[in-house]
């Protein structure tokens, strides 16, 4: 048994995000961390975001949940959440969407857990937000722990954050997360501290919910292994914004943008004997003051001039597949 | 067990960290976690050892051991002939400053109350440089490991989680010591910016000859950085190698496990995996008996379950603990 069915059916948008914004105020200007940011996750299916560090990929998922710290602010944009405009909710209504529909496995577990509750209580705690009763609620939180693979569960339960490993962590976050059954959930980097075997076993378990639920995932990784193994479609993000999109077949074998395709290059697979890894020349972009033109030309071998004065469009350059530059290869 | 001489930086002589915890909030009672058990292992000068392993094998503790972040509980862990356990306050300082440490969630090697100019700038200013010669090193070191000078008056809570990871990258680095040890440092890192800092970590160790310890779950990272490779389970050292050995023919079937266990590169290879690992990760309270690996293992005979193999040498430079490493034909193929 794969990790993944063959194709899902293409399910309803379950959630539609629209010309999304987020900047930050800083003593040193403003940060445009997500600038036009548009995409959807379907029903039942997996939705990858993927991109160089540092250009809003926790920020994108953390505006959705309209959880963006201050002094950020969601400054253009919308997402619409099964019908509901979610940036137009009061916080009591959205403080309700959060965790029922919509959970995150956050990037930094210590985070997201409390560090004077033990473990199952963390869980345990986003259950009884669900009117379970306290004494059913505890037996429940620890086999929680037990489908996340953590190991003699009973007695972990009582752990406390510090006194679990880095893998550990992460798993008592997505049990947390899968606890009270959203119909989307948000994993940002859900598997870094994880061995490989112990990470199949985490994303089967995820796959099962979702085959079983029809929940929708969303996963920002840096791990093309992962989004080949489990991703149903693909957001490749640069310096803010999305670059290309479509399914997860095209973009890994027909990638349209230079960048995504210098990305997929600098794959380590080789020993160090034989050379060094490729990179991607040049440096990441500041985002307090971006380049013209298209974001990535300072970096791009195949930049023309127009690249440096107009910002491109997006072009659906086969059905699905969405390249934001203005020479896409194809 | 491994031969012992001046070339080894840092030697674990049957290292053991046992953790106490309690159990049942009323009538307590205490049990051991046995999060290092028993390891030897000795790193030589120069060289990247890498080391892998089941999440909760005890790498982190084990790395922690080192600079006595965490005291042991058995066995010795020696840095440069000096036994760690026992020298006093100010010679651990001293060789405490000869170890950079990126830790595994970047947020701790990073204060919250410091910008990262601060945190990075730290460890030159407790060496006692002057602040001109600082601020040269300093902007140096951020370019090095390719942070915008931009985020140098940020705090942690304003950077990306790989932003904080390079951040603490620089920070280990700017001393350039001797031994650097590296818990999962580019698990926060696109492939392009985990490419730079790799080439960068090479390229210090051939200038300045650092020895790295190298933590990872990333097996192609691993690879690329290792001379040679660890592998653990349960608190326990199954498999020591040659990097390039170990790949090609390992001799653990946890290893050959792990190894197999890898997600394909591109979507067209959603596959089965070769030797998957049955079962759930066991228990270190209550650890199978005889070989940890037994209820899991599709090899296991009556000696795996009664008798514990010890880590024993194959020729050599390879070492393993398995009953039967010799008759077990693990390829794992590319
Ligand atoms: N509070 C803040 N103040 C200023 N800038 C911020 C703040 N939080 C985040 N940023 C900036 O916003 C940008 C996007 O950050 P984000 O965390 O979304 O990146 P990311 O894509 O998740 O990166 P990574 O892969 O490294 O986790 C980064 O360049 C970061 O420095
Ligand atoms: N302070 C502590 N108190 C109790 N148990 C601890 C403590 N620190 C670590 N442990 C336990 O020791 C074991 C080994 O943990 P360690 O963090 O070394 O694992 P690891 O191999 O680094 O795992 P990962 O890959 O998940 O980071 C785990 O079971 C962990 O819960
Ligand atoms: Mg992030
Ligand atoms: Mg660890």
């Amino acid at each position: 048994m794969g990790l993944v069915d063959a194709q899902p059916a293409a399910g309803r948008p379950l959630m539609q995000v629209s010309d999304l914004g987020v900047t930050f105020q800083t003593s040193r200007g403003s940060v445009r961390a997500v600038s036009g940011v548009s995409f959807e996750v379907r029903e039942s299916e997996v939705f990858a975001l993927v991109g160089e560090s540092g250009c809003g990929k926790s920020t994108t998922a953390l505006a959705v949940m309209r959880l963006v710290p201050p002094p950020g602010r969601i400054d253009s944009g919308q997402v619409v959440f099964d019908g509901v405009p979610l940036l137009d909710l009061d916080e009591d209504a959205m403080a309700r969407v959060r965790g029922k529909q919509i959970s995150m496995i956050f990037q930094n577990p210590l985070v997201a857990l409390n560090p004077v509750y033990r473990s199952a209580a963390q869980i345990e705690e986003a259950l009884l937000l669900d009117q379970i009763p306290r004494d059913r609620a505890w037996k429940l939180a620890v086999g929680v722990m037990g489908d996340v693979k953590i190991p003699d569960a009973p007695e972990r339960a009582l752990s406390y954050p510090h006194e679990l490993s880095g893998g550990m962590r992460q798993r008592v976050m997505t049990g947390m997360m899968i606890s009270r059954s959203p119909r989307l959930l948000i994993a940002d980097e859900p598997t870094t501290a994880l061995d490989v075997t112990i990470q199949a076993q985490v994303l089967e378990l995820l796959m099962d919910i979702r085959r079983r639920t029809k929940m929708s995932i969303m996963i920002i990784t840096h791990d093309f292994g992962i989004v080949a193994e489990t991703a149903d479609r693909i957001a490749v993000m640069y310096a803010g914004g999305i670059v290309e999109q479509g399914g997860v077949l095209e973009v890994f074998e027909q990638s349209g943008h230079p960048y995504t395709r210098l990305l997929m290059r600098a794959l380590p697979r080789l020993t160090k004997e034989e050379g060094r890894l490729e990179t991607i020349a040049g440096h990441v972009p500041n985002l307090v003051e971006l380049p013209s033109g298209c974001t990535f030309h300072p970096r791009c071998p195949l930049k023309r001039d127009a690249c440096l004065i107009e910002r491109p469009t997006v072009r659906e350059v086969s059905p699905g597949h969405f390249v934001t530059c203005h020479y896409p290869e194809v | 067990m491994q031969s012992r001489d001046a070339s080894d930086l840092v030697v674990l002589d049957r290292a053991q960290k046992h953790f106490v915890i309690t159990k049942g909030l009323i009538r307590r009672s205490h049990r051991a976690i046995r999060a290092v058990d028993d390891v030897s292992l000795s790193i030589h000068r120069g060289e990247t050892f890498g080391l892998v392993g089941e999440s909760g094998s005890g790498k982190t503790t084990l790395a922690r051991l080192i600079p006595r972040l965490t005291r042991l509980t058995g066995g010795r862990v020696s840095f440069d002939g000096r036994d760690i356990d026992t020298v006093g306050g100010s010679e651990l300082t001293r060789i405490r400053r000869r170890m950079g440490i990126v830790f595994q969630d970047p947020a701790s090697s990073l204060s919250p109350r410091a910008t990262v100019r601060g945190s990075v700038i730290r460890p030159l200013q407790l060496q006692g440089a002057g602040a001109r010669e600082a601020a040269g090193r300093l902007l140096e070191t951020v370019e090095l490991v390719n942070l915008g000078p931009e985020l140098l008056e940020r705090y942690p809570h304003q950077l990306s989680g790989g932003q904080q990871q390079r951040a603490s990258i620089a920070r280990a680095i700017i001393l350039r010591p001797e031994l650097l040890i590296l818990d999962e440092p580019t698990s926060a890192l696109d492939v392009s910016v985990q490419a730079q800092i790799l080439n960068l970590l090479l390229e210090l160790q051939r200038e300045f000859g650092l020895t790295y310890l190298f933590i990872t779950h990333n097996l192609s990272v691993v690879r690329y950085m290792s001379d040679r490779i660890g592998v653990m389970y349960l608190g326990k050292l199954v498999e020591v190698g040659p990097a390039a050995e170990l790949y090609a023919r390992p001799l653990h079937p946890y290893t050959a496990a792990l190894l197999s266990a890898s997600p394909p590169q591109t979507p067209r290879l959603r596959q089965r995996r070769k030797f998957a690992l049955a079962g759930d990760p066991p228990s270190l309270i209550d650890p199978p008996a005889g070989c940890h690996l037994h209820p899991r293992c599709a090899f296991t005979r009556d000696i795996c379950r009664q008798e514990r193999p010890a880590l024993r040498a194959i020729g050599l430079a390879r070492f393993v603990a398995c009953h039967f490493a010799e008759q077990l034909a693990l390829q794992v193929g590319d």
